[in-house]
Formats: structure tokens, C-alpha cells, sequence
């Protein structure tokens, strides 16, 4: 037997995403032109900087950075990827500001499916395109196996905020209403329902949505009648309802009849033990309103697909400050707290 | 309102519990303190503001049925020593991760390299010990009559296929032993139970006849929707007015006599009734259920040595007098003050299921 010595040229083309891919590298580029251009490219990514060099409106400048480490990467109703640029975006509305630029960082663990790598990227690109934000630089680090879990993405977004719009948690006033723009829960139970471990299967699919459109319509309309708004992401609205009377040093009280709960985040939340007010949205909006023009800015979100079950759930008053009261389905009242920590199933 | 669910929504209809609870008014001539024996039940009456709710005359009181409360804290420490292994996987129902131990809980076990993993039922357990071979698995196997028969069903599957590599921490506890002790002890003020529903599931109610009698209370199994609970206090009260110390079942779409017999079996076959000690409340005699020999290497205890483990309770904790309802929970010094769920004293403070965990999260009587 005869052995022809070759000289082997180093595998280019991978299934799977390698520590060289991080490196600085040949591989480096080969990811760039192969996974991440194709579905980002604009005329500021296209010039391969260092930085992106911008020209803002004028106005006050929002900026604001958030990490995505969500576990599925893909769960029912979207991936980590339009999470990561759903998130940051509506962390820019929320403040009032139109999102304009964002950054993506990912930290990638070597062994990930590249397949994998470009539905997440090609996601971010339209969930950028539907939000009218672009993505305008960005970075890639590889970690060995193990050492993070499949893919973290970060992205910071910088908007300009409206002219005479002033959002802030400390702004509620005695006597605004709160109105809440759809079903709580369904993103975090989404998640929860389909991590491993639960032995039943469920329909809910996260409400992941990016809320700017929305919002600015809102603002357009109603530019100093809205006092704050916030998107009840980690905590749920029970957290967001918390934060916002503990900031502006007033009690809220909330109707539990007013609640929208799909039937199946019901189902899953009794099942599980867990408050549905403590459960994660993703594309909901939590709206402190003058009393007067409650009704107009819920007409408003109305109109909106992503606020057709938009519902006024209370309003703030002067008495416990820095708590939330709910009036139960029975008359009685109850504390709506902050969750503490992690979720935990109850044992019966 | 949202579309209606099946078993649940005809239990919370306010309709309803408004006609329940003019009829408990009605029907209650004088005081009557009635004690619901589950912190499930606990749960339901604070949440929905049903205290609030009753006339003056019904006081309700909390009882003892909150597995993570009684949980001796010599358990939390040998479950922490047994976790931190690096041989062993630990899983547990989530409840017990956040109990806190003399210096850490399992969240901090797990935060330092213990593998603590959250299964919501003891096969998962098992099902976790056949996919790591080469590991340790460990249940902690804690609860009233509700959990021991799937706990049961576990082990007595690891002994039929021969898995070695699975073994429980067994702190079972059951109700009527507990309820001799609250009835028997001096400063007593309960005149009436409502039974927890899920353990009369599976038990069935005959075993509280004769501590009717004996202690001469009338018992009514109760559900924990609040129609249910209403119609379980309406009851109470009525037996009480007419001084019937009798059982009668109010939860009869779950619960029968003789409870389920499937369940009691497999209980009986795999566990023997033992001295357990409660946490708050002490050691009470055949209160609890241990490994019968032929399962005694699936004794977590046992197999990892951990038997000698002590634990001291913080002095200023008093929920031995919450579990015995002979203090609410706000009528303790400590209360929302050294004690939070944050940073609590005892675990009726931590649990889902804690009656002070309940008054802190829900009730504005802090208001």
C-alpha cells in the first residue's frame, strides 16, 4: 500500500461555530460574509469600522444597553435574536424617544450550529426592519463549550426623544389612570412551558413585539396627557405597577376583574402555582394616563393590533404610597408585591 | 372577564361566595374559631381577602399544613450537606431551594458548584438518575399525605428496575397526629377544622371520625377555591351551631371516604409510620413516615451518612405558635420586621404556602 503525502489546507467551511471564528481571523471574516452581512448590511455596517459614525435630529438623546441570555434560544413565538432588538427598542419608546440606532454584541459558545446562528441573525434583521431601527455596528466573541449557553446577545440603542414629551417613573399623579395594553404572562410562561422538565405541552407563544410604532402614536396624539409608560418585561406588571408607586411616591390600586389572562397562561400559571402578574411580557405596555384623557389613549392603543385587548386596570391614588392594591373578584383587597427572585413551583 | 375555566371558574364566582357568605352571617350565632389545616387553603383565604370578608363572629385560624414549614431544619441542613456532594444531583420540588439553613439555602449550594435542579415530580427524579449513571440522585422527598404516593411510586420503581444510583431524603409528615396535638395542648382555641382536601384525596376522611369524636370538633374536607372554602367554613359553622362533632365532606368532587386506594397502597407498601419531629412544633409520635427495610438503601440519610446533622432554630422565630394556630402571624414581634420573606427567621416566612409569607405578601393589614 502506497500512502501519497497531501498537504492538508485548513477546513473553511464549518457546520458549526469554532473558537477561530472569534479570533480576529480568516474565520472571522468568512462568518461576517457569510452569516451576519447578508441579513444586516446598511451603509453604515457595509463600511466595516470601527465605530459607526452618526448624525442625530436634534433633540435629548435616549440611550440605553440591555443583555439577552434567554434559555430556550428558541421558544414559541420568536428567538433570542428579535428579543434582543424587540427589547432594546422598546426600552428606548418607553422613554418616549424614536429608537434610531442599535449595536449587537454576541457571545457565541463554540459548537453552535451556524444554520442556528442565521435564522437568530436573519430575526434581528427583521425584527430591525419592522421596528425602523438600524443596526449599525457590532461585535463577535467566541467562548469555549460550556462556558456560555449557546448564544448571549447584547444591544445598546440610542433615539431621540419627542419634543415636549416627559416620561418618567416619577410622574404619576393621584387620580391617572393605568392602562395595560394586553394579556399579561405570556411570554414568560411561553418560556417556562417549553424549558424541559414540564411534562405538558401548551399553545402560549410569547407576545415578543417591538411597541414603538404604538407609542408613538400615543405620544403624537396625546404628547403631555401621558405621564409614564413602561414595558413589564422581568417582574411582570407586578413589578413595573411597584416601581412606578415606589418612584412617583404613590399607591396604586388595580381591579383584578380587569386583568386580561389568556385561558392557557391561566391554566399553566395555576398548574405551576405562579401569579400571572408576576410573569414576564415582552411586547406589553403598562400606560399612567390623566384621568381625562384615559379613554382617548385607550381608543388609541385600541387601534393597534398589538393593544386590542388594552384594558384601563386602575389608577393612582393618594392613599399607601409606594404600594399596589388590588380589589379582588370579591371586594376584598389585597397587596400585589414584587416577586421575590426566581419562580418557583409550589409542591401542592 | 377572560373565557371561562373548567373546575376553576364556578369556584371563584362572586355571585356565589356573596350568597355563602350571608348564609355563614346568618347562620353564626356566636364566636366560632375554625383553623383551615393546609397553608394551601392559608393561601387561598389571604390572597382572596376572605378573612376580610367573614363576619365578626368566624375567626379563622391557620394550621400546620405547609410541608416546607414543618420541614425540621435538621432536614435543610443534611439536604445542604448532601447537595454540595460532588458526586450527587439534587433535585427538589422549588419550594425548599430558598429555605434557608444555619448559613445558606440550595440556590446558594447551587450558586457554588452544587448540580440542584428543580423537577416537578419525584419520577423526573428518577428519570434523571437513569440518564446520569455515574451520578448520585437524590429527591428530597418532603410533604404531607398529598406527596408521599408519588414519593412511594419512585422508590418503589428504583427497587423494581434496580437503579442503585437514586435515593430519597425522606421528611414525610401526616395531618391527624399533628391536629391530637393542636386539640391537646393547653392554650387550644379551635372548635373546628376545615380538613385539607388534597390529603383527604388521597387518604379519605374515615381517619378523622374518630378525632371528632374524641376531641369532640366537627371536620369538614375543604377545597381551596374560594366557593369551596366558603362552603367549608358554611359548614363548620352549622355543625357547630348544632353541636354535631361530625366529618362531613365539602370537596366531593375530589375527595371520598376512603380516599384512593392505589395511592394508599403503593404508600403503604414502600413507607412505615414513624416519630417525626415538626419543625416549631417539635417531635410527635407516629406523626410521620420513614423507608420501610426493604427500601432502606434508598435512604438518602443513610446512604450519605448524614443522620448525626443538627440544626439549632432561631429564638426569635415563633412559628411553632403560628403553626398550632395560636398566634397570627402579625401578632409576632418579628413580623415584617426581623422577618421578611427576604430575610426570614422560619419557614413559615419562606414558603409559598407560609401563613406569614401570606400576611407579608397579601395582606393590608400592613397597609
Amino acid at each position: 500500500m502506497t500512502i501519497t503525502p497531501t498537504c492538508p489546507t485548513p477546513i473553511m467551511q464549518h457546520e458549526t461555530v469554532q473558537m477561530a471564528h472569534g479570533a480576529g481571523g480568516r474565520l472571522s471574516q468568512a462568518l461576517m460574509q457569510r452569516v451576519f452581512m447578508p441579513h444586516l448590511s446598511n451603509a453604515f455596517l457595509d463600511l466595516l469600522d470601527d465605530q459607526a459614525k452618526l448624525d442625530l435630529p436634534p433633540g435629548q438623546t435616549a440611550f440605553t444597553t440591555d443583555t439577552y441570555v434567554v434559555s430556550p434560544v428558541f421558544f414559541p413565538g420568536g428567538n433570542i435574536g428579535e428579543l434582543a432588538v424587540n427589547g432594546t427598542v422598546n426600552d428606548l419608546a418607553v422613554g418616549g424617544a424614536r429608537p434610531l440606532y442599535l449595536s449587537a454584541g454576541f457571545v457565541l459558545e463554540e459548537g453552535l450550529l451556524l444554520a442556528e446562528l442565521e435564522t437568530i441573525v436573519r430575526s434581528m434583521a427583521e425584527a430591525a426592519r419592522r421596528a425602523g431601527v438600524m443596526i449599525v455596528t457590532g461585535d463577535t466573541k467566541v467562548v469555549g463549550k460550556g462556558q456560555c449557553d449557546r448564544i448571549f446577545i447584547n444591544t445598546s440603542g440610542i433615539g431621540v426623544i419627542r419634543e415636549g414629551v416627559d416620561l418618567s417613573c416619577r410622574n404619576l399623579k393621584a387620580g391617572d389612570s393605568i392602562i395595560l395594553s394586553g394579556t399579561v404572562g405570556d411570554h414568560g410562561m411561553a418560556i417556562m412551558t417549553s424549558r424541559e422538565g414540564l411534562s405538558f405541552q401548551s399553545r402560549i407563544t410569547s407576545d415578543c413585539a417591538a411597541l414603538n410604532g404604538m407609542i408613538g402614536s400615543i405620544l403624537d396624539e396625546l404628547p403631555c396627557a401621558i405621564h409614564a409608560m413602561r414595558d413589564p418585561t422581568r417582574g411582570g406588571v407586578a413589578a413595573t405597577l411597584n416601581e412606578l408607586a415606589s418612584s412617583s411616591s404613590v399607591g396604586i390600586e388595580i381591579n383584578e376583574i380587569t386583568i386580561p389572562v389568556k385561558p392557557d397562561v391561566r391554566g399553566a400559571c395555576e398548574l405551576l402555582g405562579i401569579d400571572p402578574l408576576h410573569v414576564a411580557n415582552e411586547g406589553k405596555l403598562v400606560v399612567a394616563v390623566a384621568a381625562d384623557n384615559a379613554q382617548q389613549a385607550l381608543d388609541l392603543i385600541h387601534s393597534f393590533d398589538l393593544g386590542r385587548d388594552a384594558v384601563i386596570i386602575g389608577s393612582v391614588v393618594d392613599d399607601h404610597p409606594d404600594m399596589v392594591v388590588m380589589r379582588t373578584l370579591y371586594g376584598s383587597r389585597r397587596i400585589i408585591d414584587l416577586p421575590l427572585g426566581e419562580q418557583l413551583p409550589r409542591i401542592c | 372577564m377572560p373565557t371561562p375555566m373548567r373546575y376553576i371558574d364556578e369556584y371563584r364566582d362572586p355571585g356565589l361566595a356573596r350568597k355563602l357568605l350571608d348564609e355563614i352571617r346568618r347562620k353564626a350565632t356566636r364566636r366560632w374559631t375554625i383553623m383551615e389545616i393546609c397553608g394551601g387553603q392559608t393561601h387561598s383565604i389571604i390572597r382572596n381577602g376572605i378573612d376580610q370578608l367573614l363576619p365578626d363572629t368566624i375567626e379563622l385560624v391557620h394550621g400546620p399544613g405547609c410541608p416546607v414549614c414543618v420541614t425540621p431544619l435538621e432536614s435543610i441542613e443534611r439536604a445542604l450537606a448532601i447537595a454540595a456532594r460532588e458526586e450527587v444531583i439534587f433535585t427538589s420540588f422549588g419550594d425548599m431551594l430558598r429555605v434557608p439553613g444555619h448559613a445558606k439555602d440550595l440556590f446558594m449550594v447551587r450558586s457554588t458548584g452544587g448540580d440542584v435542579r428543580i423537577v416537578f415530580s419525584p419520577l423526573d427524579a428518577l428519570q434523571i438518575a437513569r440518564d446520569n449513571p455515574s451520578k448520585e440522585v437524590v429527591f428530597f422527598a418532603v410533604g404531607f399525605e398529598t406527596t408521599a404516593p408519588a414519593n412511594a411510586m419512585a422508590v418503589y420503581q428504583a427497587a423494581r428496575e434496580g437503579r442503585e444510583n437514586f435515593s430519597v431524603l425522606v421528611s414525610q409528615v401526616m395531618v391527624p397526629p399533628a391536629m391530637r396535638v393542636i386539640l391537646s395542648s393547653l392554650g387550644n382555641r379551635v372548635q373546628g377544622f376545615l380538613a385539607a382536601g388534597h390529603v383527604c384525596a388521597v387518604m379519605g376522611y374515615e381517619e378523622y371520625e374518630p378525632v371528632a369524636r374524641e376531641f369532640h370538633v366537627p371536620i369538614v374536607p375543604t377545597g381551596f377555591e374560594p366557593v369551596d372554602l366558603l362552603a367549608g367554613i358554611l359548614k363548620t359553622v352549622e355543625l357547630l351551631e348544632e353541636g354535631r362533632a361530625e366529618v362531613v365532606n365539602r370537596y366531593g368532587r375530589v375527595v371520598s371516604r376512603e380516599g384512593n386506594p392505589v395511592a394508599r397502597e403503593i404508600m403503604a407498601k414502600v413507607f412505615e409510620v414513624i416519630d417525626r419531629p415538626w419543625r416549631g412544633i417539635g417531635l410527635i409520635p407516629d406523626s410521620g413516615l420513614g423507608l420501610r427495610e426493604a427500601f432502606a438503601r434508598f435512604d438518602a440519610e443513610k446512604k450519605f451518612h448524614a443522620s448525626n446533622i443538627c440544626a439549632r432554630e432561631s429564638p426569635l422565630c415563633m412559628s411553632g405558635s403560628v403553626l398550632q394556630g395560636m398566634l397570627k402571624p402579625d401578632g409576632c414581634p418579628a413580623f415584617a420586621k426581623e422577618c421578611t420573606p427576604a430575610h426570614p427567621l422560619g419557614a413559615t416566612m419562606v414558603s409559598s404556602e407560609g401563613a406569614c409569607a401570606a400576611y407579608y405578601n397579601y395582606h393590608t393589614t400592613v397597609l
